[in-house]
């Protein structure tokens, strides 16, 4: 069985249509990787698994449980983290408040802790600082961090590479190969090479439509399709 | 300049206008006494302001709702404490403070309790269908302001309604030549404490963190798991209390009311939101001190502009800071 069921989804903002048929399978475990042009629907469909933007109609069922037209709140309470491309960073908090905030009873647990900084060390680094002073990269670190501090089954992350320098997306490629090894990662991406290095499985959306899936492998060899769909090359 | 500004900064920023705007005054208004009285009411009507705007900008902050009837419970809180004062009137005249004491308690309780009760029905039918919906928002609550204004005029008539104060409030500190009103120290030691209290909730406990956070992101702290919605009702409540004890306040302050009371207020409400920055109780406070302290000096120094003197301030400020003076949003 799947992590993550979409089937048939529709969604509309206001009165224009921009999911039409969006029917995804995401396994456990890994990163799945979903890709697109601009304006296709990849931060719609992440929006729309998480109660953000109400898919109708169309049906959304992790572990087999459907969490359709949930509230958001109850959604991230399944186990669905979520990183916005904005990153959603509480800016006039200070960095532990920011991750205190993501946990469930305001309290952290050691071990994850732990692991948050060695995975980010420069949130460690800055932890009373508050969070409109970070730099970009640190900023989507530790929106990255707030998804991880508590178990997860799921995080849904949005274009985390837009606008960060060459060594920070290293960085956070690597962070995010240690993640994929316990939670599974739905990444929606612009950037090809950022994404191949990461994705075991993917999918293409072109207006609202799913017009690809398969293996991240074989889609990275067949230069075509890249180009038809993505115009790459 | 750099230098000049840094120094301001280190020493308190902006938290240090009204400090700037009293050391002005005191050289224009020449006569210390005079400068004291005024300082000391502007103070006190800044701490009143403050109780009735700060709920407010936390609903603005919070859910980007405009409740332009906000001040409505300004008015019922001020005419619910009249009404119970009225009927204690035997326990403020008598000489026993315990007795006055426990009027006013029980006045101010009354008001709080139907802010409370009233703003739990507001937010649930009035505000809740037209979220997200800015020109729905206005309309709706404005006209909510204006019926609200008239339950007040069937239940409690259209004459002035003069509010008794318990005997231990009436009277002035005298100090040298400087006459303190001491109702006025009372509203100000009460607002103050209830600042307190309320930057001791925003700050020290997680429903507080999750307020703040709010009205940075709504939408981010329910992708975290909290429903805000939730939260909201509770601010909302909270905020309606505060308007009511404010006008509780208000009503002794001013002692004669009409129900004319809370349009008349609305204006300096938003005004004080409005330059205080959005979401801020920190701007709020500082926003209600500069407004009762520019009333205040204004009316004395130059009567015929005290009615435009608080727009005049939010003008100047907002050409300076378009987002308030302390927004909760960095």
């Amino acid at each position: 069985m799947s992590l993550l069921s979409i089937s048939a989804m529709r969604t509309s903002i206001g009165q224009y249509a921009i999911l039409h048929d969006i029917t995804l399978e995401v396994p456990e475990g890994g990163v799945f990787v979903l890709l697109g042009r601009n304006g296709a629907g990849k931060t719609t469909t992440l929006r729309s698994i998480m109660g953000l933007w109400r898919p109708s109609p169309g049906s959304i069922r992790l572990r087999g449980q459907d969490i359709t037209g949930l509230h958001t709140a109850d959604i991230a309470r399944k186990g669905i983290a979520y990183v916005p491309e904005n990153m959603g960073i509480f800016g006039g908090r200070t960095v532990a408040e920011n991750m205190v905030l993501a946990t469930r009873k305001g309290q952290f647990d050691a071990t994850r802790l732990k692991r948050v900084h060695s995975l980010f060390p420069a949130l460690e680094q800055f932890w009373t600082k508050q969070a409109w002073s970070l730099s970009g990269g640190q900023k989507q670190m530790l929106s990255v961090a707030r998804a991880i501090i508590e178990p997860r089954d799921l995080i849904l992350i949005d274009e985390p590479t837009k606008g960060l320098a060459p060594a920070i997306v290293d960085a956070m490629a690597e962070a995010f190969r240690e993640i994929a090894e316990t939670t599974t990662i739905l990444l929606v991406e612009q950037n090809f090479n950022f994404a191949r290095s990461l994705g075991r499985d993917m999918a293409v959306i072109e207006d609202g439509r799913i017009a690809h899936a398969g293996r991240m492998d074989a889609f990275a060899a067949d230069t075509g399709l890249q180009d038809r769909l993505l115009g790459l090359s | 300049m750099d230098k000049l500004v840094n120094t301001i900064e280190r020493l308190g920023g902006v938290n240090l206008l009204p400090v700037a705007l009293a050391a002005v005054a005191f050289v224009l208004i020449g006569a210390p006494s005079s400068w004291v009285t005024l300082t000391v009411a502007g103070l006190a009507m800044g701490m009143m302001i403050f109780l009735m705007a700060s709920g407010l900008s936390l609903v603005f902050g919070l859910m980007n709702v405009l409740n332009f009837g906000h001040s409505a419970f300004v008015s019922f809180g001020a005419f619910v404490a009249a009404s119970v004062l009225a009927g204690l009137s035997g326990w403020l005249s008598g000489d026993s403070i315990m007795l006055g004491a426990l009027a006013l308690f029980l006045a101010v309780a009354a008001a709080m309790l139907f802010g409370l009760v009233a703003g739990w029905f507001f937010e649930t039918v009035i505000i809740r269908p037209v979220y997200e919906d800015h020109l729905r928002q206005i309309l709706i609550t404005m006209g909510a302001l204006i019926v609200a204004e008239q339950i007040i005029l069937a239940v409690w008539g259209g004459t002035p309604m003069s509010v008794p104060r318990p005997g231990f409030l009436e009277g002035a500190l005298i100090i040298g030549d400087v006459a303190i009103e001491t109702y006025r120290i009372f509203a100000f030691v009460l607002g103050l404490a209830v600042y307190i209290a309320l930057y001791a909730v925003l700050n020290g406990t997680r429903i507080g963190l999750l307020i703040r956070a709010g009205v940075e992101s709504r939408e981010m702290v329910e992708a975290l798991g909290f429903r805000i919605d939730r939260l909201f009702i509770g601010v909302f409540m909270l905020g309606s209390a505060l308007a009511a004890m404010g006008g509780a306040m208000w009503a002794g302050y001013v002692t004669l009311i009409s129900p004319a009371l809370g349009g008349e207020i609305m204006i300096i409400v938003f005004i004080v939101v409005i330059i205080g920055g959005l979401g801020s109780i920190e701007g709020t406070l500082l926003g209600a001190i500069m407004v009762g302290l520019v009333g205040n000096y204004v009316g004395f120094l130059a009567p015929k502009l005290a009615l435009a003197s608080n727009m005049i301030l939010m003008m100047a400020i907002l050409m300076w800071r378009p987002s308030g003076l302390r927004p909760a949003i960095k």
